[in-house]
């Protein structure tokens, strides 16, 4: 691996990372979850064409675990998010919490938070932070029996929880006082206050300036320290979902392509997809320019290419990826990828380049453990 | 909008002629938005060298000053937007800053040309976008032949890799980054020597953004032009420019070769936003970042501006002047810190060695 930042003035502590699957279930899964939008309203008997925008989607958050999905505009990902929170009707497949069929409502809510990536959008220009903050805790009978002063005393602590201190000089003002980071941070606040054990943050630092970016991943980081809060962070920056997460899961055209532990996963990227990605983010000690494999865009969800969905895109690509969609290969026990390069028993016919494609990169997996590949259920986190 | 009116190319000396490739130098450029009191300096005293066929990233934060830096350049900041100070001349013959409208409508896209962020949304929705590269070409090169107008779409079209029968497409038939493809595109329709760019690909997906960055190295590389390239990611901006200016709150606070300001960096800011991006190698560990937030220019702090951020702080910063870029490194770059002086023990973060 390469070195360190050479400007990183020294002291390297490693955050505590509890490594996801300790012995307690999951919190909030997801099975074959699928949604297709409609394109337009339908009319009597006929067949209204769909975005296929979330295709057949399991995962697992553990307690505790932070997980990223990671992909392009198009990918699905906050429509995943969303179908998570319940906000949208998955056209298929199901939602577990602690392993039991999730009811969209208000115990639902209390348990999963979703945070939206514009902080101004998201909160209202006409009402303070104490409104704000204090609104979800009457709703959901949390400051039941106390006054303003003991309501003011829980607002007060969900905002030290986010580290706007002093908070008694944050809780009068309004959003427009507010910076872009503080905004995020009483989003967070906001959602905090249910004392959620999952956190959906949709794209939480993407709105905001380079330099305070880092500060709120660091909050996402110390929530789940010290609180044991689940995230399922969504966004389109691997290096930061690689800083901040235990397991990235890659999304692609409304599919998981790949899923590995953080590190893993950048640093021996074994679908296509992820390499492409890799190869595009900006990186400062690459000593050459990358070489793209896998120009051109994510394809039109309303008729999304037979087989795999990469595949013309896929410099790897051959027959059988025209042919049928890859299942989820095992690459150890937490490494999994959806791509036809990992079969081994394809037949000569099946394995033949597609025209115009690089045969000498050819069959060989693009990189990868040796470990034993063999088609396995999807299997995202454990 | 139709641009039938005629723009006379004005004669300028080759760098040629002057042995000399600067292309555009601006001295002690400052801008403001507002008159007296209230106004907010936007742009304080920046100096700064565009040479020929050089990549120079211009990195900041929203609200930093660097937009408007790039507009002040081109005389096409707007008001409540006004330049109060500085010089800026083109080709050390030209002064930017006297020219008159006619001039500057000469000289802007033969020879500067601007692509802004959301630029891809500039299209006329309308107008097909072989209308649009006709517009240009016959606005700029009056009497210009159908065949060869035609036949030089064509051919900008193929330069940023989008096939020439889209000339017949209306803008909504392309993608964002087709629609930007044919921005960079129009702004090279008349080959000129500096291209302006501020956040050309911030709007797009990385891949896409990365597939416009390599063909515009290959286009600089082959047609020569140089770039101002704004943007706020300091990591892109290390592979791609040959130097880099990081501005802070208006002003300039260190620049140098690209390779240099990303190894050893020597102003505070510099090392911090270094520090902001989550490397893609290596052991994960925790990264500070830059505590608080960027200053209100309404109310700008005392003395050094990043100073109620810098965690090397001193008395001098917040009493004292701003300081200005002081020339660090024999000369080969510069730093708008204190620290570097050369009267203070600087700490050894900001005195790296470049090459280690």
């Amino acid at each position: 691996m390469s070195e360190q930042h050479p400007a990183a003035g020294g002291e390297p502590e490693m955050r505590p990372v509890s490594v996801s699957g300790n012995g307690r279930g999951p919190v909030l899964e997801a099975k074959g979850l699928t949604k297709h939008f409609p394109v337009h309203r339908a009319r009597l008997g006929a067949k209204v064409p769909v975005v296929h925008a979330v295709e057949d989607v399991t995962l697992a958050l553990p307690a505790a675990g932070i997980i990223a999905i990671v992909g392009e505009s198009g990918s699905g990902k906050s429509t995943l998010a969303r179908l998570l929170a319940r906000l949208i009707k998955p056209t298929a497949g199901t939602v577990l919490l602690d392993g039991k069929p999730a009811v969209a409502g208000r115990r639902y809510a209390r348990a999963v938070q979703l945070v939206l990536q514009d902080p101004f959008a998201s909160l209202n220009p006409v009402h303070s932070v104490r409104y704000h903050l204090a609104r979800p805790l009457q709703v959901h009978g949390l400051a039941d029996g106390a006054d303003q002063k003991g309501l003011d005393g829980l607002v007060t602590g969900l905002l030290e929880r986010v580290a706007l201190t002093p908070a008694d000089q944050f809780i009068t003002k309004y959003p427009h006082e507010l910076s872009g980071g503080q905004r995020q941070r009483v989003a967070i606040a906001r959602a905090l206050a249910v004392q959620p054990r999952v956190l959906l943050a949709d794209e939480p630092v993407s709105m905001l300036d380079v330099s305070i970016r880092l500060g709120v991943l660091n909050l996402l980081a110390d929530l789940r320290a010290r609180d044991g809060l689940a995230i399922l962070y969504v966004t389109h920056d691997i290096a930061s979902a690689r800083y901040l997460a235990d397991v990235i899961t890659v999304m692609y055209a409304g599919q998981v392509v790949e899923s590995g532990p953080a590190a893993v996963l950048t640093d021996e990227p074994a679908h296509p997809y992820t390499q492409l990605l890799l190869s595009a983010a900006p990186d400062p000690d690459r000593a050459a320019p990358p070489s793209l494999a896998g120009r051109g865009a994510p394809p039109n969800l309303i008729r999304p290419p037979a087989g795999c969905r990469f595949h013309p895109r896929c410099p790897h690509a051959m027959a059988v990826c025209e042919q049928a969609a890859p299942p989820t290969f095992a690459l150890s026990a937490a490494h999994s990828s959806a791509c036809w390069l990992h079969a081994l028993d394809l037949t000569a016919d099946q394995s033949r380049p597609l025209q115009g494609r690089d045969r000498t990169s050819g069959h060989e997996p693009p990189q990868g453990p040796g470990e034993e590949k063999q088609p396995s259920t999807p299997n995202a986190s454990t | 909008m139709s641009m039938e009116e005629v723009i006379p190319p004005v004669r300028v000396a080759t760098a040629e002629q002057h042995g000399s490739d600067t292309l555009i130098e601006v001295t002690g450029l400052h801008a403001d938005y507002g008159f007296g009191e209230g106004s907010v300096h936007a742009v304080v005293d920046v100096d700064l060298t565009l040479h020929r066929g050089e990549v120079l990233g211009l990195a900041g934060e929203s609200g930093s000053g660097k937009s408007t830096l790039a507009y002040a350049i081109t005389r096409l900041l707007r008001p409540p937007g006004i330049i109060t100070a500085g010089r800026v001349r083109f080709r050390e013959s030209v002064d930017l800053m006297s020219a008159t409208e006619h001039e500057l409508r000469g000289l802007r896209w033969n020879e500067i040309a601007v692509v802004l962020q959301s630029s891809m949304n500039a299209l006329n929705p309308v107008l097909r976008i072989g209308t649009q590269f006709a517009d240009v070409l016959r606005a700029h090169q009056p009497g210009i032949r159908q065949t060869a107008m035609r036949q030089r779409s064509e051919e900008l079209l193929e330069m940023v890799g989008i096939p020439a029968d889209r000339l017949h497409s209306y803008p909504h038939e392309l993608s964002g980054g087709m629609r930007q493809r044919v921005m960079i595109a129009t702004a090279l329709a008349l080959d000129p020597a500096v291209v302006i760019m501020d956040e050309p690909t911030t709007a797009l997906d990385v891949v896409t953004q990365r597939e416009i960055l390599q063909e515009l190295t290959a286009l600089r590389d082959r047609l020569g032009f140089a770039v101002l390239f704004i943007s706020h990611d300091l990591s892109l901006l290390v592979e791609i420019a040959d130097s880099i200016a990081v501005m802070y709150a208006g002003r300039l606070v260190e620049r140098g070769p690209a390779n240099a300001v990303y190894r050893a960096p020597r102003h505070p800011y510099s090392l911090g936003l270094l520090n902001s991006f989550p490397p893609l190698h290596g052991p994960r560990r925790t990264m500070e970042g830059i505590p608080g937030s960027p200053p209100d220019l309404r109310t700008p702090p005392s003395g050094c501006a990043f100073h109620p951020r810098c965690r090397y702080t001193f008395d001098k910063c917040q009493a004292g002047p701003h300081p200005p870029l002081l020339a660090v490194d024999a000369g080969s770059r510069a730093a708008a810190c204190w620290l570097q002086d050369g009267t203070r023990t600087v700490p050894d973060e900001l005195a790296l060695e470049v090459f280690s």
